[in-house]
């Protein structure tokens, strides 16, 4: 399923598309726990192994080039930090490639949300952590805590 | 900008008089005593603009910030607070922000942090509930909107300069212009680069900044500092993050008769450099161990020269 991964483009389409095919169910979503859970259960199981999600439940990776930025050893979803080694690698793990290295990267190949990249994005609501960023975003709650960040 | 002049930190009033200013990192001590941050401050001279007040630097343990800014204040020097998010989560940081303002502590870097892993306590849990931007913006809210981010009023607004730091010499390189632009955004007011050793990196960093308009919106002062010796080049290079010393300079070091000499006389060539370049609004010192070296510095490349204090 990493093979998702190559395509940043592709994947802003499928995220478009789960936003517009779940959003008619809005109502239904926010209320029913059963369909909660499964949605937790669906993003354990396709955005876990696409993107090493860690269920902070306030997913950004449109705004971050397809890449979690929560993957990040300090979890910076704002850019990268100063202390990216000048082979784009990441200063606390030296071994990986600094994830807003590969955001910026990608967020060029995205026409639709790669733009975004230069919003600023809300501090995390801890309280989220674990539960499903699709209900989340449906319900509307990752937009109060974004709204007066980009503002 | 809103507010009165008697309102502004001398920093402040610096800038906004148009003048290159001079900032330099002070050696927070470990120690409790106040003569210990005065020792420190004289070495680096009356001259500075402002001494910055690290906030334990490289993740090591020393005086806090808030601390040493108070002691700097009492003892009439003017203090820029580092504050990072690294040991904070935004309840403490918030506290510490209304703090600084009781303290009448008015120059606050907001910066993100090394991590833990750097430090003298690698075991320790790296916090990291907000990032630089975040801080900025939390800061921002506080001061012209006069709340808490819960919401909650404040009984009165605190008046704050705010700065964030920059790395132009890191990847990704043609993303740096835009992450300053977003501090910008979150309200940065003046900017301190990490350390230049890289004028030409740095011109190309400039140039963007300038063609953005950056430049008039923010003040930037470059990092700028003598090495010791080659050895201790190397040492910085595999050690201290986001510092890039490129293999010129440390030849240059290794060749040289006197080390330290050559040290500075490269670090008066980079100020000499970076003082000319459009957008640069001064210029700031961190000689981690040769603070004495800082008086020198500021004399010799005549950076202060013509300075007119009635502002």
């Amino acid at each position: 399923m990493r093979m998702f991964r190559l395509h940043p483009a592709l994947l802003e389409l499928i995220y478009k598309g789960t936003v517009a095919f779940l959003s008619p169910g809005k109502s239904l979503i926010v209320r029913s726990r059963i369909i909660n859970r499964g949605l937790i259960l669906a993003e354990h199981l396709f955005k876990k192994p696409v993107f090493d999600c860690q269920m902070c439940g306030q997913c950004v990776l449109h705004n971050t080039g397809m890449i979690c930025p929560m993957t990040c050893p300090k979890s910076l979803r704002n850019g990268p930090c100063g202390g990216v080694r000048t082979n784009g690698n990441c200063e606390v793990k030296p071994e990986m490639t600094c994830v807003w290295v590969t955001a910026w990267e990608r967020s060029k190949q995205m026409p639709i949300y790669g733009p975004n990249i230069n919003v600023i994005m809300a501090p995390l609501d801890r309280r989220l952590q674990d539960t499903s960023a699709w209900a989340n975003q449906l319900s509307g709650r990752t937009e109060i805590i974004q709204d007066e960040w980009s503002s | 900008m809103s507010g009165q002049v008697e309102d502004q930190s001398k920093l402040e009033r610096v800038l906004r008089s148009g003048q290159l200013a001079v900032t330099a990192e002070l050696n927070s001590p470990d120690s409790h005593l106040p003569e210990s941050v005065h020792r420190n401050a004289l070495v680096l001279g009356s001259l500075c603009d402002g001494i910055n007040a690290t906030d334990a630097a490289g993740a090591s343990v020393h005086l806090s910030s808030i601390a040493v800014s108070a002691i700097l204040q009492k003892a009439g020097y003017e203090p820029v607070m580092q504050m990072s998010c690294r040991d904070r989560n935004r309840i403490a940081m918030q506290g510490e922000l209304l703090g600084a303002a009781a303290l009448n502590i008015k120059n606050i870097l907001c910066l993100t942090g090394d991590g833990v892993h750097t430090g003298d306590h690698p075991e320790a849990k790296p916090v990291f509930d907000m990032d630089s931007i975040n801080l900025l913006k939390t800061a921002r809210i506080m001061e012209e909107e006069g709340r808490f981010l819960s919401g909650r009023k404040l009984e009165s607004n605190p008046k704050f300069f705010l700065g964030a730091a920059a790395n132009p010499f890191v990847p990704p390189y043609d993303f740096r212009p835009l992450r300053l632009k977003k501090k910008i955004n979150a309200g940065a007011k003046f900017i301190q680069t990490q350390f230049c050793f890289d004028v030409t990196r740095l011109k190309t960093y400039m140039d963007s900044v300038n063609d953005m308009g950056l430049s008039e919106k923010v003040f930037i002062l470059i990092g700028v500092g003598p090495i010791k010796s080659a050895k201790s080049a190397q040492w910085i290079r595999s050690n201290v993050p986001g510092v890039v010393i490129p293999d010129a300079i440390i030849s240059r070091l290794k060749q040289a008769k006197d080390q330290v000499a050559e040290g500075k006389k490269i670090c008066l060539e980079i100020v000499q450099q970076v003082i000319e370049m459009p957008g640069v609004k001064g210029i700031h010192i961190m000689a981690y161990g040769q603070e004495e070296l800082v008086p020198e510095i500021i004399a010799e490349s005549g950076i202060l020269d013509n300075r007119n204090n009635n502002i």
